[in-house]
């Protein structure tokens, strides 16, 4: 009867805290079946099943190629224009599912929130875990684009998995607070498929950071996007492409306390999930 | 100490609801600015006031000053009305929302099981249901692959494994969910009313679980509105009224109180007395009043099927009449007529009755009612001529079962609108 130990506990209006990392722990293995469940649910019942991964940001390649790259002809710093786009379609494209279904994850599993009890913390990070396999899928194309232009991977590559986290935690720390709006005011519903299109023309994705005017550029690096998108450019080009690291520290800083409010702010309203979802 | 599996003290749970308020003009600008101030309002964490500013709230307490422990290896039946505290109590304790006020100690393992199938997604199969449904409640994985073969056995699904659960039928699937729930090994087990649902094969291997599960020693918190269920299962009962512990203790007079307790009594007179008020004058007929009785006691709105249901009815007869009948008719929730009973329907010939004050009691025996929701309603016609007032005294009732029919097969709902206890003869031959 050792093991009882653990169960002991006490539950009492607002002390959850104390327990509530170490049960983040203790239902790791739920995360992991969640994420899972997310990920097999995903593609059943489609003819194309995990082709879809590849065919959407492949097709929004091409529309971007003819439409900025052929008709607006916008500069794409020395690089061939589709390369220079997918590199940016791949984190953005990535945030934005991420970002949509964290935002939308807890609402989705609403019976589970009303019938069990488990941190709900786990919901929206295994959401994300499917579109960080979307990701992984659709980075295929980008290899092969890359072999197409010759363009060989050289050190720069091995920073991507930084971006990618830099992304990840974007996404986290954005959807942990649309996620717990959403809860209470389903306008958000409204706006999350909004902020992922917007978000798309105001990042970097068909053009270069660079034709930001000089004196908007900090404010422009505010986006924390735009420190990921350069960043996978940079990388996959071999450094060709502008980056700084202004923009990542800006980024870092952003991000940071995107993820701390926002935990903060999922811990104070989670307790209430089940009683207004 | 350490034999005490929960103690709860002083523990409350606070809804707040809302009502919306009515406003009877409102320019669009009025609406825009609103709308804005409560943005402001919604994404600043830190502010305390609320947004629904148009809103009117109220405070409700679904549970208040509640103290109980329950010790280990205790069988509790929580008992209550709708509405009286017990799911809430439930959704507390299993920790899915948080009590306003006071403390629970939990010593041991907990598990609960507010639904059948929670989290079981339609497009995966049968096998991964069981893992992911494993997993929601607690389960661990090793754990779950050392007793799959066990629960599909349970279930008798072995051959739509791979298929997915949104092909089986709706008893396969309560099979498949209640089987994964039914080999959790918690030390304390959390039941709300889960035997509910299923075909009855399956309510029996249900509840024969749930009495190996008590068997083995461990802690069941158990919500049924079955008082045969709670009886046979618990050793302890809890008597939940409004939010408040009414009693708990070992004795099963708790439930027999309940049952009368939870009668509406004050809705139930003023309900009937309003009907009479209000009828018109009749120059033959005055009702005087209608009421159900069991055990002496009035019963307005809860019925119980296991001792006898007096119908009494006061009237005055103002002139003498020939064919001046009460009846009472008994139907179900859809106002199916189940069947009629008059006062004078023993008699050989029309009765004529004189002027004076009645008093006229019908009897429905025990063991007749089955546990539905029933309405009786009272009359009084003049044959061939008039109904006596319009409408009808209603009482509109629920049966709880305490009856005898069927009762060693208590997992087995009874079917049919009555459950009578019918007399059997049954003749053994033997085989030669």
């Amino acid at each position: 009867m050792e093991k009882n130990k653990d169960f002991e506990f006490t539950i009492e209006s607002g002390k959850a805290e104390r327990h509530y990392w170490m049960d983040l722990w203790r239902y790791r293995e739920l995360f992991y079946i969640l994420a899972w469940r997310d990920i097999a649910v995903q593609y059943k019942q489609t003819i194309m099943g995990v082709l879809w991964a590849v065919i959407r940001p492949l097709l929004t390649m091409i529309i971007f190629v003819v439409v900025f790259g052929k008709i607006a002809k916008l500069p794409s710093e020395g690089v061939p224009y589709p390369v220079f786009v997918f590199a940016a379609m791949l984190p953005w494209t990535f945030f934005a599912t991420a970002f949509t279904s964290a935002g939308n994850s807890l609402i989705g599993n609403a019976n589970l929130i009303s019938k069990v009890y488990f941190p709900r913390l786990i919901i929206p990070a295994a959401s994300i875990i499917v579109a960080m396999v979307d990701f992984l899928i659709s980075f295929i194309i980008l290899i092969a684009l890359m072999f197409w232009y010759s363009y060989f991977p050289t050190w720069h590559m091995l920073t991507l998995p930084l971006f990618l986290l830099l992304g990840f935690f974007t996404a986290f720390g954005a959807g942990l607070f649309i996620a717990s709006l959403n809860v209470k005011y389903r306008d958000f519903r409204f706006i999350i498929p909004f902020v992922a299109q917007l978000g798309l023309y105001i990042s970097p994705v068909a053009f270069s950071t660079t034709l930001v005017p000089e004196k908007y550029q900090l404010l422009y690096y505010m986006n924390p996007m735009v420190a990921v998108i350069d960043g996978f450019r940079w990388a996959i080009s071999g450094g060709q492409t502008a980056f700084n690291m202004t923009e990542v520290i800006v980024s870092i800083i952003v991000v940071t306390l995107l993820c701390v409010f926002g935990a903060i702010y999922f811990r104070k309203t989670e307790k209430t999930f089940a009683d207004v979802i | 100490m350490s034999n005490i599996a929960i103690k709860v003290e002083n523990l409350g749970k606070k809804y707040v609801i809302k009502h919306e308020k009515q406003e009877p003009y409102r320019t669009f600008q009025d609406v825009l600015i609103n709308s804005a101030k409560k943005v402001i309002t919604m994404v600043n964490p830190f502010s305390q006031a609320s947004v629904e500013n148009d809103e009117t709230t109220e405070e409700f307490w679904a549970l208040k000053d509640v103290n109980f422990e329950i010790k280990k290896g205790d069988k509790v039946g929580i008992i209550g009305r709708n509405g009286a505290g017990k799911s809430t109590l439930l959704k507390v304790l299993s920790r899915i929302t948080e009590p306003t006020t006071g403390k629970i100690h939990i010593n041991g393992r907990i598990a609960s099981l507010l639904e059948v199938g929670t989290g079981f997604h339609p497009e995966l199969t049968g096998r991964e249901n069981i893992f992911l449904n494993g997993a929601i409640l607690g389960m661990s994985r090793a754990e779950i692959k050392a007793k799959f073969d066990e629960i599909v056995a349970f279930a008798e699904v072995e051959k739509f494994l791979d298929t997915p659960v949104k092909r089986y039928s709706s008893g396969m699937y309560v099979r498949l969910a209640f089987s994964v729930a039914a080999h959790l090994e918690p030390e304390i087990l959390v039941v709300d009313e889960v035997l509910a649902v299923g075909d009855a094969a399956f309510q029996k291997k249900c509840l024969g679980k749930m009495n190996d599960v008590s068997k083995e020693g461990r802690t069941i918190l158990f919500v049924s509105h079955n008082m045969q269920a709670i009886k046979q299962l618990c050793n302890k009962f809890i008597y939940l009224k409004n939010g408040s512990l009414m009693e708990i203790g070992n004795d099963e007079e708790i439930i027999s109180k309940y049952l009368i307790d939870a009668q509406d009594i004050i809705n139930g007179k003023s309900k009937i007395k309003n009907f009479i008020d209000k009828l018109p004058q009749d120059p033959v007929f005055e009702l005087l009043n209608v009421e159900l009785n069991q055990k002496g006691k009035n019963v307005f709105d809860l019925v119980e099927n296991g001792t006898d249901l007096y119908i009494k009815i006061q009237y005055k007869v103002l002139r003498r009449t020939s064919g001046l009948r009460v009846y009472f008719d008994l139907v179900d929730e859809y106002d199916t007529l189940l069947f009629r009973s008059f006062n004078d329907e023993d008699n050989d010939n029309i009765s004529i009755v004189e002027i004076g004050t009645y008093t006229a009691q019908a009897i429905i025996p025990k063991n007749i009612l089955a546990p539905i929701h029933y309405v009786i309603k009272v009359c009084a016609t003049i044959f061939n001529e008039r109904a006596l007032f319009p409408g009808s005294a209603d009482f509109s009732f629920f049966v709880d079962r305490t009856g005898l029919a069927n009762r060693a097969y208590l997992a087995d709902p009874l079917r049919g609108k009555l459950a009578p206890l019918i007399k059997w003869q049954i003749e053994q031959k033997e085989i030669k």
